[in-house]
C-alpha cells in the first residue's frame, strides 16, 4: 500500500483590518506558505465564536490558527484582547478533551507583515503536521 | 432558495497561471444554488463588470461570487455592478484566489484544489446572504483641530474659508507652536514671526475659528461625523474675556525666577506670563506651580494692578463639550531628551545646546536679543561646531534614539551656520555630517552656498567625545575622508537633536483610536494614496504628528487634510456600515454581556412587552443596538450567551457554512 | 581583494553583522587610540565587509586596540567595531596556532595598577 503524504486541514481566521491585508500582502509579495491554509474572513478577531472552532475540528479540521491585529493596534480599539482571554480559556479546555494546545494559536499579524504572516503559517502546519491527523473531536458522522 | 451566478477572474495569467480557473467554473457548478458559472480574462474590466450584469439578467440571480483578487481591492467595484444590475450590493460575496491563491502557491493542482474550496467556502455563505441597507448618519458641520502650530493653524484657516465652524484646543497658553521660536526659516531665510504671526492673528480674527489655548481633549466618543468631545480648558487664573494683555500685571509680579520653557529654559519669566509678545490669544496667564498667591496665598499684588479686574485666584478646570464631524490631528514635534548622551556632555555644560536653544540664542526675542553669546559666561563664541545626526539614523538602543532620519536637521543646520558666518565673519564653524541629505527646492543650492560663499567647514564625520575643560569645550571627531582624528577645541557645541511625536499624542491616539507605529508617529490611511486620512473614519492627519517635516511639507499637508475635511462636512448625511449587530429580542434575556464588551456603547436596553401564556403579556428587558454607534466588530455576538446577538454580513450561520465548506 | 572564506570565519567569530554600518565615523572620532593604529575602527568595519581582510592580519593595529569598546557603546547602528578586532586577531592566533600566553607565566605579568579591564583583555589578546 502506498502511504499517502499527509496534508494537515488548517482554518485560519483573519481579521478584515489587519491580519486579512496581511495575508494579502504575503500574496502581493509571493511569499508562499501550504495551500492547506484556508482563510476565513472575519470583521474582528473577537467575532470568531469558539463555536466555528468546535466546529472546524468536528468536521476534521487538524489546526485552527486566529489572526487578529497586535494588542493596542485593533481597529476596534478592544477586540483583540476579548479574543486574547476567550482563546486561552477555549484552548485549554480543548486540551483537556485532547486537541493539544499546537493545534490552536491566537496570533497577532499587522496589515504590513506580510513576511510574519507567511512565516507563521508555514511554522503552524509544519507543527500540525508532525501532531498529525485530529481524531479526539472529529465527529465520524461528518467524515469525508 | 438563492439563484447564484459564479464568476471567475483570470486576472489575466495572474491567477490563471497557477488555477485552472476552468476546472474551477465547472467544480462549481454544482454547488447548492448555483445556476450559473463561467469565468472571464478580467471580471474588473468593463466588459467583465458587463458580463456580470448580462447575467444576473439573463438567469435571476439572486447572489453573486466573484473568484478573483482580494476583497480589499474590488468588493466595492462589484457591489457597484451588483447594484447597477438591480440586485442588492451586500448579496455579492468575494473568493480571494489571488492573493491568498495564486500567487502564494505555485503547482497547479494544489492552487486549483484550494481555489474550489474558496469558492465553494463564498457559495455556501451567500446561500445564507440577506439583502442588506445601510443606514445614514447626518454630518455635524464642525470640525476639531487638536494642536495650534502651523499645522492645526493653516487647517483651520483652509477649512474656516470653506464656511466651516472649526475649534483649535491648544495645550499651551497661546497657539503657534514650534514654529514661533523659530528665528528664521530655510532655504529662503525669511523670519519665521514674520510670516507665522499674520496667520495667527488671522485666526483670532476669523469669526469661524474659536480657539480653546490652554486646553486640552479629555474624552473622544462617537464616530465620524458625529463625534463627541470633551475638552478641558484649564484654569488660567486670568478671565480671558476681561483681559487686555497690557502685560501690567507682568511687570509687577515679584516672582520673576520662573524658568521660561518658550526660551527653552534660557532665561525667567514671571509667575504672571504671557508666552511671547505677539501670542494669541494674548491673554495672561497664572503658572499656579510659581504664584505666590495660589501656593500660600500671600500676595495678589496682579490684582491690584489689573486696570480690567481680569484676575481670578478662584477660577476652576472647566469643561467643554462639543460635536464635531471631522477630528484634525495636529499635536506636532518635540526634540527629544539629550540626557542619554553622555558623551556630548549635554547635562555637562552649558555650551552644548540643541538647535532649538541655538534658534533663540539668535533670535531677536530670545534670552539674548539676538546676540550670539554662549549661554555659561555670555562671551561671544569664536568657535562654534555643530553635530548633526545625534539620535537620529540611530537603532543600537531605543531608549537613547530614533531609528529614523528627522529629515529637517540637515538643512536647518546649514541655516545656522550659514547665519553665524554671516553675522560673525570672525567665527570659525564646523558641521560634522554623516551624510548631508538635501532633497528639496533650493535645499541643496542653500547648503552649497553654505559651503562656497560662507565658508562653512564640513567635515564627514561624527563627533565622538565632547569634553568640557576650562571654559573650552573638547571636541574630538573623525574625518573619514582624510581618515583623521580630528580635535577641536570648542567655545560653543550644537546638537542637532533628532525630533520626536509631542508625548500627548500616544493618549490621543487611543481616545481616537486612529493607530500608530512604533515611533508613535500616527499611521495614515494609506503610506501613498491617502496620506494625509488615518484609517480611523473622521479623523485625519496634519503636520509633524504622522512623521517629521519642514514647515512647507507640513503646510501643503495640512491644507490637504483641510480639503477632506471640508469634502466630508459638505455632505449632508453619511451613508453607514450595514454591517451591523442585531439582537433577537425573542431570544435575549437583558443579561448586559453584551454592553459591557460593546466598545463604541452602541447597545442600550429597554423594557418591551411579548406575549407570554394563557393570553397574558410579560414585559421583558431586552438589548438594542443603535445601528449607527455600532461599527460591526462582533465582540457583542462572542458575549452573548443566548445567541440572541449576531452580526448582519457575518452571521453565525453564514461563518458556520464557510467552516463546513471548508472542512468538508 | 575578497578573501570570503576569512570574511565568514571573521563574521561568525564576532557576530557582527558589517552591513549595519552606516558610515558615520562615530567609532573612530571616539578611539583612543587612533594615533597609534593602522587602521582606524571604521575601516576595520569597511575591510571585513569589502573582505579584504589580509591586510588587518598582518597589521599591528589588532595589538594596539585597547578594548575600551568606547565604540561598541556610541555606535549609533549596533555595529561593535572592537568585536570585528577580536575576531580578526583571533583568527591570526588560530592560524598560528600556538598559544602565546602560558598560564604560568600570567603571574609575571600581572601589575596591581593595571585596570581590571586591561587584564582581562590582555589575557584575550595573548592567548587562546
Amino acid at each position: 500500500m502506498q502511504m499517502k503524504e499527509y496534508k494537515p486541514l488548517i482554518v485560519a481566521f483573519c481579521c478584515n483590518w489587519c491580519s486579512y491585508a496581511g495575508a494579502d500582502l504575503a500574496g502581493n509579495n509571493r511569499l508562499n506558505y501550504p495551500a492547506e491554509v484556508k482563510i476565513i474572513r472575519v470583521p474582528c478577531s473577537c467575532r470568531v465564536n469558539p463555536m466555528f472552532i468546535l466546529r472546524a475540528f468536528q468536521r476534521g479540521a487538524d489546526g485552527v490558527i486566529i489572526c487578529g491585529c497586535h494588542p493596542g493596534d485593533c481597529h476596534y480599539t478592544s477586540g483583540n484582547y476579548y479574543t486574547r482571554r476567550r482563546m486561552a480559556t477555549l484552548f485549554s479546555m480543548l486540551d483537556y478533551l485532547g486537541i493539544e494546545k499546537e493545534r490552536t494559536r491566537v496570533e497577532w499579524v499587522s496589515a504590513a507583515e506580510g513576511a510574519k504572516f507567511a512565516a507563521t503559517m508555514n511554522d503552524f502546519v509544519k507543527t500540525v503536521a508532525s501532531l498529525g491527523e485530529n481524531k479526539r473531536l472529529e465527529d465520524l458522522r461528518c467524515k469525508r | 432558495m438563492q439563484r447564484i451566478g459564479v464568476f471567475v477572474c483570470w486576472c489575466g495569467s495572474n491567477i490563471a497561471g497557477t488555477v485552472d480557473v476552468k476546472a474551477v467554473a465547472e467544480a462549481l457548478k454544482n454547488e447548492p444554488g448555483v445556476v450559473f458559472s463561467t469565468d472571464y480574462q478580467y471580471m474588473c474590466s468593463q466588459a467583465g463588470q458587463d458580463l456580470i450584469k448580462n447575467a444576473v439578467k439573463e438567469h435571476n440571480l439572486t447572489g453573486i461570487v466573484v473568484c478573483s483578487c482580494s476583497p480589499r481591492m474590488h468588493e466595492a467595484t462589484f457591489r457597484k455592478t451588483a447594484s447597477a444590475a438591480g440586485l442588492n450590493p451586500y448579496m455579492v460575496e468575494i473568493a480571494n484566489i489571488r492573493e491568498q491563491c495564486s500567487w502564494v502557491h505555485k503547482e497547479m493542482p494544489l492552487g486549483t484544489q484550494k481555489a474550489i474550496i474558496l469558492g465553494k467556502a463564498a457559495v455556501a455563505k451567500v446561500n445564507l446572504n440577506t439583502p442588506l441597507t445601510p443606514g445614514e448618519s447626518p454630518v455635524t458641520k464642525r470640525a476639531l483641530v487638536i494642536g495650534g502650530g502651523i499645522a492645526g493653524i493653516q487647517t483651520a484657516l483652509d477649512i474656516a474659508d470653506a464656511g466651516f465652524p472649526v475649534d483649535i484646543v491648544e495645550k499651551k497658553p497661546t497657539i503657534g507652536g514650534k514654529m514661533a521660536q523659530l528665528d528664521k526659516t530655510f532655504p529662503t531665510l525669511d523670519c519665521a514671526a514674520c510670516i507665522l504671526t499674520p496667520k495667527m492673528v488671522d485666526v483670532a480674527q476669523n469669526e469661524n475659528i474659536r480657539i480653546f489655548s490652554y486646553s486640552e481633549v479629555e474624552a473622544v466618543k462617537g464616530f465620524v461625523g458625529n463625534f463627541e468631545v470633551k475638552i478641558k480648558k484649564k484654569a488660567r487664573f486670568v478671565d480671558e474675556t476681561k483681559c487686555t494683555g497690557c502685560g501690567a500685571c507682568i511687570e509687577k509680579c515679584p516672582q520673576k525666577k520662573v524658568p521660561n520653557e518658550f526660551n527653552l529654559g534660557m532665561d525667567t519669566r514671571r509667575a504672571i506670563y504671557i508666552p511671547f509678545a505677539q501670542a494669541v490669544p494674548k491673554v495672561a496667564t497664572i503658572d499656579p506651580d510659581y504664584c505666590n498667591m495660589l501656593k500660600n496665598g500671600k500676595c495678589g499684588v496682579c490684582t491690584k494692578f489689573c486696570a480690567a479686574g481680569a484676575i481670578d485666584y478662584k477660577q476652576k478646570d472647566e469643561m467643554i463639550e462639543e460635536k464635531y464631524g471631522a477630528i484634525v490631528v495636529a499635536t506636532g514635534f518635540e526634540p527629544i531628551s539629550m540626557d542619554k548622551f553622555d558623551e556630548f556632555a549635554y547635562s555637562q555644560s552649558k555650551d552644548v545646546i540643541t538647535s532649538l536653544e541655538f534658534e533663540r540664542l539668535t533670535n531677536a526675542a530670545g534670552p539674548t536679543a539676538g546676540k550670539l553669546l554662549r549661554p555659561s559666561d555670555g562671551k561671544h563664541p569664536e568657535k562654534i561646531v555643530f553635530v548633526q545626526c545625534v539620535g537620529s539614523r540611530c537603532s543600537a538602543c531605543a531608549e537613547k534614539g530614533k531609528e529614523y532620519c528627522s529629515k529637517i536637521c540637515c538643512m536647518y543646520t546649514a541655516k545656522h551656520a550659514m547665519l553665524t558666518r554671516d553675522k560673525y565673519p570672525d567665527t570659525e564653524v564646523t558641521v560634522f555630517y554623516i551624510d548631508v541629505r538635501t532633497p528639496g527646492k533650493n535645499f541643496d543650492e542653500f547648503q552649497r552656498r553654505a559651503v562656497e560663499e560662507y565658508g562653512v567647514n564640513y567635515i564627514k564625520g561624527m563627533v565622538g567625545k565632547i569634553t568640557p575643560e576650562g571654559d573650552k569645550l573638547k571636541v574630538r571627531g573623525s574625518d573619514l575622508i582624510a581618515n583623521k582624528q580630528i580635535k577641536i577645541d570648542a567655545d560653543l557645541v550644537v546638537l542637532a537633536a533628532a525630533i520626536e511625536p509631542d508625548k500627548s499624542a500616544r493618549p490621543l491616539a487611543t481616545m481616537l483610536t486612529a493607530s500608530m507605529d512604533t515611533n508613535d508617529f500616527f499611521t495614515e490611511a494609506h503610506p501613498k494614496l491617502r496620506p494625509v486620512e488615518s484609517p480611523t473614519a473622521g479623523v485625519f492627519l496634519s503636520g509633524t504628528c504622522q512623521g517629521p517635516k519642514d514647515i512647507p511639507e507640513t503646510v501643503s499637508q495640512a491644507g490637504a487634510a483641510a480639503s477632506k475635511v471640508i469634502g466630508l462636512l459638505q455632505k449632508d448625511k453619511l451613508v453607514g456600515n450595514p454591517c451591523v449587530a442585531s439582537s433577537d429580542q425573542l431570544m435575549c434575556n437583558g443579561c448586559s454581556s453584551c454592553e459591557r464588551v460593546c466598545p463604541y456603547g452602541a447597545i442600550s436596553y429597554e423594557d418591551k412587552d411579548f406575549p407570554g401564556p394563557n393570553r397574558t403579556t410579560k414585559t421583558r428587558r431586552v438589548a438594542v443596538v443603535n445601528p449607527a454607534v455600532c461599527q460591526g466588530c462582533g465582540a457583542c455576538t462572542v458575549a452573548c450567551p443566548s445567541g440572541a446577538m449576531d452580526l448582519s454580513g457575518f452571521k453565525n450561520t453564514q461563518i458556520m457554512a464557510e467552516v463546513d465548506a471548508i472542512c468538508k | 581583494m575578497e578573501n570570503k572564506y576569512l570574511k565568514d570565519e571573521v563574521v561568525r567569530i564576532s557576530g557582527v553583522d558589517p552591513k549595519k554600518c552606516m558610515r558615520c565615523g562615530k567609532c573612530t572620532a571616539t578611539c583612543p587610540s587612533f594615533d597609534e593604529m593602522e587602521y582606524h575602527p571604521h575601516q576595520f568595519v569597511y575591510m571585513v565587509e569589502s573582505g579584504d581582510i589580509e591586510p588587518l592580519l598582518h597589521s599591528e593595529s589588532l595589538y594596539k586596540c585597547l578594548s575600551c569598546f568606547a565604540c561598541v557603546d556610541r555606535c549609533p547602528r549596533g555595529v561593535e567595531p572592537a568585536k570585528l578586532v577580536e575576531a580578526v586577531k583571533l583568527s591570526v592566533i588560530r592560524q598560528k596556532e600556538s598559544n602565546r600566553l602560558k598560564a604560568d607565566d600570567i603571574a609575571k605579568y600581572l601589575d596591581s595598577d593595571m585596570p581590571q579591564q586591561a587584564i582581562v583583555s590582555a589575557f584575550r589578546k595573548y592567548s587562546k
